[in-house]
């Protein structure tokens, strides 16, 4: 109970910070639109090629699109947090008896529904562009993108515990972002591309999401893809979670 | 006993070239701080001071030692110790683009309040620090006193036993010093213990019942400030005269009327060291005047803790904070 309490003591202060420059909401929905407006066209013209079906083209894409956004759109909050150490905040959070796990969760749910809100409002967007999506499969999809955002959210915050300096943390989150980005089949088809690059994506925990996502806004319920998605991706982020509270932890002693 | 701590270490281990290397920023620390007690913990920058407030508030882990604060084991029980300490650290930690009110009253639920307690409390603190004129403010807008203010309200909010406090007047100029030491002495009528590090000998003589002189990790002495004073010799009485003849009756009249004391002349000044110089020495000049032995001038000096800090550590204090 405690735990909820403090969740939500956290949750709340980080969202405070949030909407006083809700602005930088919309800042980082620029990338995804950038590629929705100036990529997608060339995309449109490749239609008919393996794993991209003519004239479907954006029903593929958009899914995708929307990881790109969790995957990115996250992985750089471990700013706010170094911002937090420096001045001392997190030091004053860790010396009255909040839950550890807490100060990290409130911050990460805080990422989750700022991802949602641009997830929703790019699917929005992509609709005159000839989306159709079902809106079951959509609104699952979204549980999945917001796993995904707490997944890049913890790594992040777990470097920056550990770093304490943005220094190393950019270059780091790059790292990550890239190629696990390019492994996943979001810009072009992974069918397109040669078996070792294939065999390679499998081992990239976010292709599965990407899978996951597309058969989910198709409409593709009983694919096995949707539940691998959620399996691989739950376990990652669970992982990454727990680890950037012990890193939390271990951050002064 | 409010702390008690037996041979506390800290050792940081640094990975360099070369390897894992070893640093002892705190090598064995015996305290015992008394209930209701302003207990100084004085060194200069580098001693270990911040270190062992970051022990003793559970944000670190000990190396080695045992230590007891409010009477919990700080290796097994971190959570009753969380709630019962207050501590204030160097950087503050306020939230600078949140407001104090929002501040206070997020620290205040963090310590298991609800919030309708916790805005009670937040609106007592406001009164008492007289934070009423800027506290609706984002906090990046405060001067540095009034910063500091909300600093030591936000680890007092839950009305902790114990308050630790980082040096809590470094930086500030003397107006919100003075004010800050008031308030501290203030803590000791509602009985709160409270722990202090401090580089300013002023600051430690004013504020401290007990004073302990930390340097390279270790405690070196321990005392009340005048123990600690008087352990260096007395206060010592300069009589001025007129001739150095004159100088030479009195240091023969000073040394008959205090055996216990050093009398020395230089030319024609009379440096006497006695114990309790303030109230020897309208007695000693009445005596002077009393054989005709008329001294034209006299001062009083009395040992600082400058003085303590040099005699146990061979170095003056302030020569460290010029490196």
């Amino acid at each position: 109970m405690t735990l909820l309490r403090d969740t939500k003591l956290m949750f709340v202060r980080n969202m405070q910070h949030t909407l006083r420059s809700p602005v930088f909401v919309f800042v980082s929905m620029f990338q995804p639109l950038m590629y929705l407006l100036l990529f997608m066209p060339l995309l449109n013209g490749l239609g008919g090629v393996p794993g991209l079906p003519s004239g479907k083209t954006v029903d593929v894409f958009i899914p995708g699109l929307l990881v790109l956004q969790a995957l990115f759109g996250t992985a750089f909050v471990g700013f706010s947090l170094i911002d937090d150490i420096r001045s001392g905040v997190i030091e004053r959070f860790l010396v009255t008896p909040v839950k550890r796990s807490a100060i990290l969760l409130g911050r990460v749910l805080r990422d989750a529904v700022v991802l949602l809100l641009q997830c929703v409002l790019i699917t929005l967007v992509a609709i005159p562009f000839g989306l159709s999506v079902n809106i079951y499969g959509f609104v699952v999809s979204l549980l999945l993108y917001a796993l995904i955002g707490i997944t890049m959210a913890s790594i992040s915050y777990g470097f920056a515990l550990i770093y304490k300096v943005e220094d190393a943390l950019a270059p780091t989150l790059n790292t990550i972002t890239l190629p696990v980005s390019l492994l996943s089949g979001i810009i072009l088809p992974l069918a397109l591309a040669p078996l070792w690059l294939q065999d390679l994506a499998k081992i990239n925990p976010f292709s599965y999401a990407v899978n996951a996502t597309r058969a989910l806004f198709a409409g593709n319920f009983q694919s096995i893809g949707i539940l691998e998605g959620f399996v691989v991706i739950g376990v990652l982020a669970t992982l990454v979670f727990f680890w950037g509270v012990r890193s939390l932890k271990k951050m002064a002693s | 006993m409010v702390i008690q701590t037996i041979g506390l270490r800290k050792t940081f281990t640094s990975k360099g070239r070369g390897g894992k290397k070893e640093v002892a920023a705190v090598k064995g620390i015996d305290l015992t701080v008394k209930k209701g007690e302003i207990y100084g913990f004085l060194g200069p920058n580098g001693a270990g001071k911040s270190t062992t407030q970051k022990l003793l508030s559970t944000l670190m882990c000990p190396t080695g030692g045992e230590a007891k604060v409010l009477g919990y084991d700080l290796a097994t029980q971190q959570e009753q110790i969380r709630q019962n300490v207050g501590c204030v650290s160097q950087a503050g930690g306020a939230d600078l683009s949140s407001t104090g009110v929002q501040n206070l009253v997020l620290q205040a639920q963090l310590y298991g309040l609800d919030a309708l307690t916790a805005k009670k409390y937040a609106a007592e603190f406001v009164e008492r620090f007289q934070m009423s004129t800027f506290i609706e403010r984002p906090a990046q807008s405060y001067s540095g006193g009034q910063k500091r203010r909300l600093d030591i309200a936000l680890g007092m909010i839950h009305h902790p036993q114990l308050l630790l406090l980082d040096e809590p007047t470094t930086g500030l100029d003397p107006q919100s010093r003075a004010y800050l030491w008031g308030e501290i002495k203030k803590l000791k009528d509602t009985g709160v213990t409270v722990f202090l590090t401090t580089q300013y000998m002023d600051e430690a003589d004013k504020l401290c019942d007990t004073i302990a002189i930390i340097d390279n990790g270790k405690v070196i002495v321990t005392g009340t400030p005048s123990e600690l004073k008087s352990s260096v010799g007395g206060d010592t009485i300069v009589f001025s005269f007129q001739t150095e003849e004159t100088a030479r009756k009195a240091e023969a009249l000073l040394t008959e009327k205090v055996p216990k004391g050093k009398v020395q002349t230089k030319n024609s000044s009379v440096h006497l060291t006695i114990e309790d110089g303030e109230t020897m020495m309208p007695e000693l000049l009445r005596s002077l005047d009393a054989k005709n032995v008329e001294a034209q001038g006299v001062t009083l000096s009395r040992p600082s803790l400058d003085d303590v800090f040099l005699k146990y550590t061979g170095r003056s204090l302030r020569e460290d904070q010029i490196k």
